[in-house]
């Protein structure tokens, strides 16, 4: 009787642990020539070479296993050059995540040193920004849904609501055109390139103390002006540094096609 | 008896052995590295002479480090002029006691022959001056530890900020300075001063 009752919940902490270090499906991208939003001054369209992202964010039962599997990144251990001391701290220990941090949540409070080593864990790695922005760029039933003025509104929707509201778990919305989840309407996420963003806010300041703070042509500016979803999306990684983490700031990875 | 005797000469030269062992793994083993240390990024870096180490052989001297490319035909000469600048701003007992670190962003160029070329042409005393090339998937995070921000474009080249940044014989930042060029922020000069008087 107690076997009985034993064994299946052994089964499913199992399934648990194997969902956990198994982490989302991936979902495989052809890429090509890619617009971006953004105007590159040194070429018109990105080439996006075909790629796989998972299908949805990465999240905390996903990273606490990984936690476990690699004590270096708990966050009583970490180094404070790869991860600042909001490393993970909605977690209710070290190794246990408690009620602000459910398992199917999206993982956030999170570096880009952690983010990065998590995939690396996977034999993956961080999705460059052209990979995002074009997966991106899908909504429900078309590839690049970016022209539809009421895909902008609904993606900025989310951008105006308030975000001290507890997160959604991954993987509820309904996947984009190719097959993804969560781009838009749940975490903000990091990028392999993030620091490739170079958007200058002294645009706004006069002077030449920054006068070298880029070499050659500089900071980057926006081809479509009416995208301000992307336009948010560039201001607010470049504004980060590696070790940052925020409450709303979370990951997925992705891999070459071999 | 005599097999017990010879049990316990066994054992103590075991145990010897193994005190030896130990104390050989443990010699070259100095203190954990500060947890702010910036060698708590793994790196490994190859330099103008070929040499391939883990940049915590760097410990123990304190360091100059910018990013750079050997190809780069504005900014990158200005970082070699700062080094240069803090270098002369040094007492000489101090400047021997100074190692500058120059990174490369563009390991797949920057090989031994194009950093040697560089450190030929701008007479970088090697005894100080290191020019050297990180894995090229390590690039991204040595530039996040130190700040730096970059993107290659189409032609090679590179946009990047450009920082100088000093580390303690530890590896962790001291100071850094924006201010690129034969001018050095003096706060900056201040602040070398201070760590290798340490």
């Amino acid at each position: 009787m107690r076997l009985a009752v034993a064994l299946p919940c052994l089964l499913a902490v199992a399934a648990t642990a194997a969902l956990a270090a198994g982490g989302a499906a991936w979902v495989r991208l052809p890429g090509g020539d890619f617009r971006s939003a953004l105007k590159y001054e040194d070429a018109r369209k990105v080439r996006i070479a075909p790629f796989e992202l998972q299908q949805r964010p990465v999240t905390n039962a996903e990273f606490l296993a990984f936690v476990q599997a690699h004590p270096q990144w708990r966050r009583d251990n970490v180094a404070s050059v790869l991860a600042e001391p909001r490393y993970l701290s909605h977690w209710a220990s070290p190794d246990v995540l408690g009620d602000k941090a459910l398992p199917q949540q999206p993982v956030v409070q999170v570096s880009w040193f952690a983010a990065s080593a998590y995939c690396e864990a996977q034999g993956a790695r961080l999705p460059t920004w052209s990979e995002w922005e074009y997966a991106a760029a899908a909504d429900e039933t078309r590839r690049d849904a970016r022209s539809d003025p009421a895909w902008r509104e609904r993606i900025l929707a989310w951008y105006s609501t308030p975000s001290n509201k507890a997160l959604p778990r991954a993987g509820l919305q309904t996947p984009n055109a190719w097959g993804v989840q969560d781009l838009h309407g749940l975490v903000w996420e990091w990028t392999d390139d993030f620091s490739s963003l170079l958007v200058s806010g002294d645009n706004r300041m006069q002077g030449d103390a920054d006068k070298f703070k880029f070499c050659g042509a500089g900071a980057l500016s926006m081809d479509d002006r009416e995208n301000y979803a992307v336009l948010m999306r560039v201001a607010m990684l470049s504004s980060l540094d590696a070790v940052d983490t925020t409450a709303n700031l979370g990951f997925r990875c992705a891999r070459d096609v071999k | 008896m005599k097999a017990s005797s010879k049990f316990a000469a066994c054992l103590s030269l075991a145990l010897l052995l193994l005190a030896a062992a130990a104390a050989a793994v443990a010699a070259p083993k100095q203190a954990p590295l500060p947890r702010d240390s910036v060698y708590q990024l793994p790196a490994t870096l190859t330099d103008q002479a070929g040499e391939t180490r883990d940049w915590r052989s760097k410990r123990g001297t304190p360091q100059l480090v910018a990013m750079f490319y050997t190809s780069c035909q504005f900014i990158c000469p200005l970082i070699i002029d700062s080094g240069k600048a803090v270098e002369h701003a040094l007492p000489a007992d101090q400047r021997a006691r100074l190692g500058i670190l120059l990174i490369s962003m563009d390991p797949a160029r920057d090989d031994p022959t194009a950093l040697m070329s560089v450190a030929r042409k701008r007479k970088l005393d090697a005894a100080h001056w290191s020019l050297a090339s990180p894995e090229p998937d390590q690039v991204r995070a040595v530039a996040g530890v130190l700040g730096v921000r970059y993107r290659q474009l189409a032609d090679g080249e590179f946009n990047h900020t450009s920082v100088l940044v000093l580390l303690d014989a530890e590896g962790r930042i001291v100071a850094r300075s924006e201010q690129i060029g034969s001018q050095v922020d003096p706060e900056f000069v201040a602040e070398v001063r201070r760590v290798l008087a340490d």
